[in-house]
């Protein structure tokens, strides 16, 4: 076993030393060639990623002027070895495409088909002098992988932050209590209602009772596609809870189906004011509150 | 027993009596409020009791038994009694527990509660639903 290794370490010995000054050539050396070749290697990147069927989302001006910065960049990065500018840019690249639906695999396959594209190039250019060839293949591998996992990592996070930003947006939005008339709020139910929707949605309402004074609520759930037994619960404390806070609850937007449900599985609604659409539950509350709203003559509309 | 500061202040605003609870109070302790209380309604004459509970974070199911026993006395005694200031916590604790005010009104504040006992809130009766 160690013998074997004294002669594979012989072997690594035996292949004529790099000198250290040689070796740093190789870069700018590579960068230079690449450079060179742009508009060449940068066309056939390009009809590869059509033949690939990559990007069609965008339109191929749009496709041209990213893959002519994103060129740039790639040598830039071989250049400097610094892959700051690149996160950067391939941030707000994902800002940009994102919206526009190009999906993860569609990204890394540009990125690798670069790669690709230059690393036969370089073969193309070397393949007469093989250990050369090795050389330059060890030197141009290491920072094309960090370029493509540089890439791959920005465009996740970006579509990460944008999953969270809309999540979190999404959890703001979703229980509004907007007052209609004074000490009247209205809480439109809008989507799927779960446990912790049902809780926080409950905590807001008692909060906005107690800041607009509110004597009367309506809540509709027309937007809440489906109701179970543990959200028809729960609205039933919700009411229980408010009456204790001085306000009278009138849910409304109760569907045919909601209805259907909630009587088949037995939950006890029998304490809850009910009214069929949100227009005849503004109107019952406005009668409670002592609120006559008519129509004055003459006015079109 | 009938010793120690007052921890419920009793004040007479017309013929409305307004019992500020400051404090969270022992069995014992509610048990003399509930005492005094109703016998200001016979000395004071009144007709309406209001009970202001905003300064406590937790009302258990004695306390709220003891609540509608008052309620429940005062009406006995010609007075209709009013619960104010449940805070948004203690009424969700009080659901999620299944405890309730039973037949007592509950108003938002002192100034609901009032405006309930002199007739001028508008006709909302959050503990009568009205019936389609």
């Amino acid at each position: 076993m160690s013998e074997d290794r004294n002669v594979v370490e012989q072997a690594v010995a035996d292949v004529p030393s790099v000198d250290p000054q040689d070796e740093e050539q190789l870069l700018p050396q590579l960068v230079a060639h690449l450079r060179d070749n742009r508009a060449k290697l940068r066309q056939e990147w390009a009809s590869r990623i059509q033949d690939a069927h990559l990007l069609q989302a965008m339109t191929p001006q749009e496709v041209a002027a990213e893959t002519t910065s994103v060129y740039d960049n790639y040598v830039e990065v071989l250049e400097t070895g610094s892959v700051e500018a690149l996160q950067h840019y391939a941030r707000d690249l994902s800002e940009r495409i994102i919206p526009r639906g190009v999906e993860t695999h569609e990204v890394v396959g540009i990125v690798l088909l670069l790669r690709d594209v230059l690393a036969r190039s370089l073969f193309g250019k070397y393949q007469q002098d093989f250990s050369m060839l090795n050389r330059v293949l060890d030197a141009y591998e290491p920072a094309a992988n960090r370029i493509a996992n540089t890439v791959a990592v920005s465009f996740v996070d970006e579509r990460e932050r944008v999953i969270r930003q809309q999540q979190d947006a999404i959890r703001e939005l979703s229980t509004p209590v907007l007052p209609v008339r004074e000490r009247l709020l209205i809480l439109p139910i809008i989507g799927v209602l779960d446990t912790e929707r049902a809780r926080q949605l409950t905590e807001q309402l008692l909060a906005g009772i107690r800041r607009h004074r509110a004597k009367v609520v309506v809540i509709d759930i027309t937007g809440a596609p489906a109701v179970d037994e543990a959200v028809a619960n729960h609205l039933v404390r919700t009411v229980d809870a408010s009456r204790l806070m001085g306000a009278s609850v009138i849910i409304t937007g109760l569907s045919p189906g909601i209805a259907q449900t909630l009587v088949t599985i037995g939950v006890d609604l029998s304490k809850m004011n009910t009214i069929g659409d949100l227009q005849g539950g503004l109107e019952e509350a406005e009668r409670l509150l002592g609120y006559t709203v008519s129509r004055q003559e003459g006015f079109a509309g | 027993m009938d010793s120690g500061p007052a921890l419920v202040s009793i004040l007479r605003q017309g013929s409305t009596l307004i019992a500020s609870v400051h404090t969270a109070l022992d069995d014992t302790q509610l048990t003399r409020f509930q005492r005094d209380l109703i016998e200001q309604i016979g000395v004071r004459r009144s007709r309406g009791v209001i009970i202001d509970v905003a300064a406590l974070d937790v009302l258990d199911s004695f306390g709220l038994r003891t609540l509608r026993d008052i309620a429940e006395m005062a009406r006995l005694r010609g007075a209709t009694t009013v619960i104010v200031g449940i805070q948004p916590d203690v009424a969700l604790a009080m659901v999620e527990l299944g405890l309730g005010t039973g037949a007592v009104r509950t108003a938002l504040d002192l100034e609901e509660g009032l405006a309930y006992l002199n007739g001028t809130a508008t006709a909302v009766d959050p503990a009568a639903p009205t019936w389609r």
